[in-house]
């Protein structure tokens, strides 16, 4: 059973819906605060949603000095899972464990709502339970979800397979709900070069019980204790 | 000596702005037509305690390379007072 610590920063939101997520998927889930030094022997990090230090300077900027953001260095150059869900995603991009940005959605309003995205990238700890080319139904639920990088960045990405979920271009004809942000390439998720840090938008843990709806977003959480079954092997 | 820095972070040029496009729109709803090109950014200022100008402006890029604008998608300008703040 892998060992999943949820950290905590103050302005997190989504922490609970992580923790039960991963608990539901079979992990022994437990929460780590910010100004905790120690991972307590962590496999897998996440990083919730919300909205840390209240998104002051640029979202994401500031959580990226908490004391356990050093830890969760360590983890990811140790080869360690770390998933950022939305305002972890942004977290992550601050502290350099992803390249980019994540900048105000191009139609300037918060879009709290279900999008279409595709995984493709199932080569990670947190995708390796989907299907190929899934197309899964996810809540966004964010005002700065529009993935920025330089040009050059961009090529690397799809050269290498880092873009681990897209959403569905906004040329598709209804029922799926597209790009609501006015990502570059219609991003809405990536890897780092080893596959072990992933950054996504959308939600998976408001998507991971029949209660809740829907329950596309249940493959992240099995993955975790997938992989960590095929790594402890 | 303590020197007063002004920290001006643009989006960088090329970006799009929604906020700047926003602005805009609002300016010309307003009648003003001829106003063009909005971008929107962000000032910042600080007291700086360094022993020289050059010191504190050195110092104060450091601070905008590592927190105060992001080197992926702004640029900053900064302006370091000359004048010693009284004190």
């Amino acid at each position: 059973m892998p060992r999943v610590a949820v950290v905590r920063f103050p302005g997190s939101n989504c922490d609970f819906d992580a923790l039960r997520a991963a608990e539901s998927a079979g992990a022994d889930a437990y929460f780590v605060w910010h100004r905790e030094a120690d991972l307590r022997g962590a496999d897998v990090v996440v990083l919730p949603g919300g909205f840390s230090y209240g998104d002051y300077l640029r979202v994401g900027a500031i959580a990226r000095f908490s004391p356990v953001m050093q830890a969760v260095q360590r983890h990811a150059a140790a080869g360690g899972p770390v998933l950022g869900i939305c305002n972890g995603f942004q977290i992550l991009c601050e502290a350099h464990l992803l390249p980019g940005a994540l900048l105000r959605n191009a139609g300037l309003s918060f879009v709290s709502k279900p999008v279409d995205v595709i995984v493709e990238q199932i080569d990670t700890a947190f995708t390796c339970d989907y299907e190929p080319e899934e197309r899964l139904r996810l809540p966004v639920a964010h005002g700065d979800g529009r993935f920025v990088a330089a040009p050059d960045t961009l090529r690397m990405l799809e050269a290498e397979g880092r873009v681990v979920l897209r959403y569905v271009a906004a040329t598709e004809r209804s029922p799926f709900q597209p790009n609501p942000n006015g990502s570059a390439n219609h991003i809405a998720g990536i890897c780092n070069a080893g596959g072990n840090v992933v950054g996504i938008m959308p939600h998976p843990e408001r998507a991971a019980d029949r209660l809740l709806g829907l329950t596309g977003g249940t493959g992240f959480f099995s993955s975790m204790i997938s992989s960590h079954q095929e790594s402890s092997n | 000596m303590t020197f007063r820095v002004h920290v001006r972070v643009m989006p960088r040029a090329g970006l799009l702005d929604p906020q700047g496009q926003a602005v805009e729109h609002a300016l010309s709803a307003l009648g003003f037509e001829e106003a063009g090109a909005v971008r929107v950014g962000r000032a910042i200022e600080l007291d700086v305690d360094a022993g020289s100008r050059d010191e504190a402006e050195a110092r104060a890029r450091l601070m905008c390379d590592k927190l105060l604008a992001n080197p992926v998608t702004e640029d900053y300008l900064l302006d370091v007072e000359t004048d010693r703040c009284p004190g």
